[in-house]
């Protein structure tokens, strides 16, 4: 169902009518080839909408693979670091998948629909990957990015929006679940994710049907200010919630061309997702021998002082670079000013005292800024609501 | 359930009975597993007429290195030579044969300057071939991560290339990619020394004179010359005689080898390599399987892709072997009369290859899945030299033919005896009564060849032999040096380096690896 518009050379997801006229600021940018707004109207109200109210994103350009046939577990088994046995029929599964070599390709999330029913959702393009990897797997695989439109629906009150839309039962869905409604007589699929680290859904439907649950939503949600948000303010919260961003804060280990430029998984700091039970999966051998050798990298969330993000910056200990910033943003509601960063090892421990070598411009003057920064467990932005189950107001 | 062996060996080809010797010979105890009924793989020798017999894939021995024939003694093992260093001829309609041996061509049609051109050009690449050699008896060096071994070899083969001067090296640099028919033609006058030499280039291979690589194909060919070969060679009682020999040499050497036994899979656990299954069902558990199989088989039919990394499994199935070969076997009542020929002449090696053209033409047809119908043939009369092998008066003709392709497009069925008939017409026109000789005829088609043989694709390289697929990228990267990406699993076959043909390196350098690793302790 994608297209392309009569007068540029984008394509437009289903809800481009709809997102068109909501773009005041026209402000668009390029997802996979499809336009896409950065911003509707105002960044920081987009943002707010999101931790505050409920903010609405099409997500549709999003890699969409569906993977069937008899030999569907096992053949994801062997694609991904984690052991997909675990992720039980309605549920969703965050990953990665890695090349020979242990270093990452690409995160992503697994929705397990139905007996031998997968849906992979991906950052990059992996058609090749995919094909590549069903040599002696019973396997279907079918690209549907463009057969299915979805939109997240992220914020505190996004429950509370999408049971006014008559959606009973919506409250039930935990985290990384997923359950199927009928919207006037439609599939709807409706599941517990998304990328904002708030109290969240993603909805998925057919193409031809996009339009109307843009406009059924955006009609119940106005009671609870209900906004559309672009990439920017995305960036901002996602940065808050501490989610890497493939492409930002590590590159596809497919994209790299340069020798030592890509990551495994822990040195992204998704050593979690790594499941060595499994007797084999891709990186599997690279990653045993890197666990006995040490890694090179490691990833830390730093807090930095001062309210300058720390945008690119170099990482320094005792005057020394040691590290770099990949993504950095003043968080409003955690009030903090996060930093996401590879550290070379052995640097990066849990409350390590660092800089921030931060360059920052104001009318043209730049200024540098030694910030301290330490290493934090964990991102300052998780609030309770998030894990909740039904959320609290609903 | 058994602990009783330190390798499992799949695969009795001359390469697996090579590595099994000489790991045997270093205190391991070893199985091979053979699903054939005799040990030997390519170095066998099939009756397929009530008293004809021939060797059923590889007929000539040109390429064995001496330290094999010496380190398993195989002249005390049961080899005998019934003839060596046989001249080459190409044959002509006309009668007016050319005559190939060392660094000599004769022929009415061959000028002087022809016959000089020649004999330099047979200087100059016998320097080339010399270090080829160098890295062949070695391991393949690994370009990235490599240790002093493997720089010291790649010192020496620079250096090697160093030693050529400025003229041979900047010489070697151009020609190695280039392909044989651009050569020929800066280099000689005579189109059927120009075919003669482009037939030893591309024998085996899917390709044509045209076709970039031959050059290299032709050098590794000469490997022979540089082993002390001066021609090739046949064995009393055919190939399966070497075969034979191995064999009885490796089980001296403490190896056991058990024959009609189809392996069905190499077993791993957690990565790692950990037995064989066979088709029986019996399991067998050893800390270290090497495979004789080519890389395909080993991987996609033993291992199974599923079993390993998506990366390996692509490379895998990247390798190029399509093959062209088919073998003619023909059971003759007595001597055809090639007119021209005597019959000490007939006992040389005989080749149709006109010219380079009908060389190429004859590659063309392989391309869409045709047989060609003027191809090109390698032609062996071994009852010349061994009465062993036919009744008395009668006598067989072996020969290798190219091109036809492993599935044409209307089926090996519909057209096997046509095909047959056509190859006979083709030798009757240097034989004429080749027709009235012949008892009983046999073609192994590339299918055939992999059916009997396990070769994929009927491919005797295991794999085409190009620049792309030698050395530290053979089988492919990420297996070099015998090992593979599945630790405990190792290649030891013509799949790995330096490549086929009746050689015996890959084993002898697969031991070498295994030992030096000390993995089969």
């Amino acid at each position: 169902m994608s297209q392309r518009s009569d007068d540029t050379m984008m394509l437009t997801t289903p809800f481009h009518s709809r997102v068109a006229a909501a773009c005041e600021l026209n402000c668009w940018g390029s997802w996979k080839d499809y336009t896409t707004p950065n911003a509707y109207t105002d960044v920081e109200l987009e943002y707010f909408a999101i931790r505050n109210a409920v903010g609405v994103f099409d997500l549709t350009p999003m890699n969409k693979y569906r993977i069937g046939g008899t030999d569907a577990e096992a053949y994801l088994n062997r694609l991904v670091t984690r052991n997909v046995g675990k992720i039980a029929v309605g549920r969703v599964g965050y990953t990665v998948w890695c090349d020979d070599a242990g270093q990452v390709m690409d995160d992503g999330t697994i929705f397990h629909l139905g007996e031998n029913d997968y849906r992979l959702c991906a950052y990059a393009r992996a058609t090749d990957w995919l094909h590549w990897s069903a040599m002696g797997f019973d396997v279907t695989i079918h690209d549907e990015s463009a057969d299915i439109a979805a939109l997240a629906v992220q914020g505190p009150t996004s429950c509370s929006a999408l049971m006014a839309m008559g959606l009973r039962g919506v409250e039930e869905i935990k985290p990384f679940g997923l359950a199927h409604f009928d919207f006037d007589g439609q599939p709807l699929m409706i599941s517990r994710t998304g990328f904002t680290g708030d109290l969240g859904y993603e909805l998925w439907i057919a193409p031809e049907h996009a339009e109307a649950l843009w406009d059924r939503l955006f009609d119940a949600g106005r009671d609870y200010m209900i906004k559309p948000f672009g990439m920017e303010a995305l960036e901002m919260a996602r940065i808050e919630a501490g989610f890497l961003q493939a492409g930002v804060d590590f590159m596809p280990a497919e994209d790299v061309v340069r020798r030592g430029r890509s990551r495994s998984p822990f040195e992204l700091g998704l050593g979690w997702l790594v499941d060595f039970d499994k007797p084999l999966f891709n990186g599997r051998r690279a990653l045993l021998r890197e666990q006995t050798e040490g890694s090179r990298y490691r990833f830390a969330y730093l807090d930095v002082d001062g309210n300058k993000p720390a945008h690119n910056s170099f990482i320094l200990f005792n005057g020394k670079q040691v590290g770099t910033v990949t993504s950095a943003a003043w968080c409003p509601t955690a009030k903090s000013n996060l930093a996401l960063g590879q550290l070379k090892m052995p640097h990066g421990g849990v409350g390590e005292e660092l800089v921030a070598e931060i360059y920052y411009q104001r009318e043209l003057q730049w200024t540098k800024v030694l910030a301290p920064c330490r290493v934090i467990e964990s991102p300052p932005f998780n609030p309770p609501r998030r894990r909740a189950t039904p959320p609290d107001a609903c | 359930m058994t602990d009783r062996y330190d390798v499992l060996l799949v695969g009795a080809g001359h390469n697996g009975l090579v590595c099994a010797h000489y790991l045997a010979r270093a205190g391991r105890r070893v199985l091979v597993l053979e699903v054939r009924d005799e040990p030997g793989g390519c170095a066998a020798t099939r009756e397929f007429a009530p008293g004809y017999s021939v060797s059923a894939c590889a007929q000539w021995l040109n390429q064995l290195h001496p330290d094999i024939i010496q380190d398993l003694a195989l002249e005390n093992s049961g080899l005998e030579w019934a003839a060596r260093d046989l001249e080459t001829i190409s044959l002509d309609r006309e009668g007016q044969h050319l005559t190939l041996l060392g660094d000599r061509v004769e022929g009415e049609r061959v000028s002087r300057e022809d016959r000089e051109a020649y004999r330099v050009f047979h200087a100059r690449t016998s320097k080339y071939v010399k270090l080829l050699r160098k890295a062949f008896e070695a391991r393949a060096p690994k370009l990235v991560e490599s240790n002093v071994t493997d720089r010291l070899n790649l010192l020496k083969l620079g250096l090697g290339l160093k030693l050529l001067g400025r003229e041979g090296m900047s010489d070697l640099m151009r020609v190695i990619l280039i392909n044989m028919y651009d050569l020929m033609e800066e280099s000689f006058d005579s189109a059927q020394l120009k075919a003669l030499l482009s037939l030893d280039s591309l024998l085996g291979a899917h390709m044509g004179p045209r076709t970039p690589n031959t050059v290299f194909g032709y050098l590794y060919r000469r490997l022979g010359d540089s082993f002390g070969h001066h021609g090739p060679a046949v064995l009393k009682g055919g190939m399966g005689a070497l075969g034979k020999a191995m064999a009885a040499s490796a089980r001296a050497a403490g190896v056991e080898i058990r024959t009609g036994e189809r392996v069905t899979s190499i077993d791993l656990e957690a990565g790692r390599v950990c037995g064989v299954t066979l088709a029986s069902g019996e399991q067998l558990r050893a800390p270290v399987v090497i495979s004789n199989a080519d890389p395909v088989t080993t991987f996609e039919k033993l291992v199974g892709y599923r079993n390993i990394e998506t990366g390996v499994a692509r490379r895998v199935s990247q390798i190029r072997f399509n093959s062209g070969t088919v073998k003619l076997h023909l059971a003759l009542d007595r001597l055809p009369d090639f007119p021209g020929l005597s019959e000490q002449q007939l006992g040389q090696r005989l080749v149709i290859a006109p010219d380079m053209d009908y060389i190429e033409s004859a590659f063309n047809a392989v391309k869409y899945r045709e047989y060609s119908t003027a191809p090109v043939m390698d032609i062996s009369i071994p009852s010349l030299h061994d009465r062993s092998l036919a009744p008395e008066e009668g006598h067989v003709l072996s020969a290798i033919i190219q091109f036809a392709p492993y599935a044409p497009n209307e089926g090996w069925e519909a057209c096997r005896e046509r095909y047959i008939e056509q190859l006979i017409a083709c030798i009757a026109d240097y034989a004429p009564d080749i027709g009235q000789r012949i008892v009983a005829a046999e073609l192994l088609t590339p299918a055939d060849l992999e059916n009997d043989f396990g070769m994929t694709g009927g491919h005797w390289h295991h794999g085409e032999l190009s620049m792309d697929q030698v050395l530290m990228m053979r089988p492919f990267p990420g297996a070099t040096q015998y090992a593979t990406p599945c630790d405990g699993l190792y290649l030891c076959g013509a799949g790995a380096h330096p490549g086929g043909g009746v050689m015996g390196l890959a084993g002898r350098n697969a031991a070498r690896e295994i030992l030096r690793r000390g993995d089969a302790a």
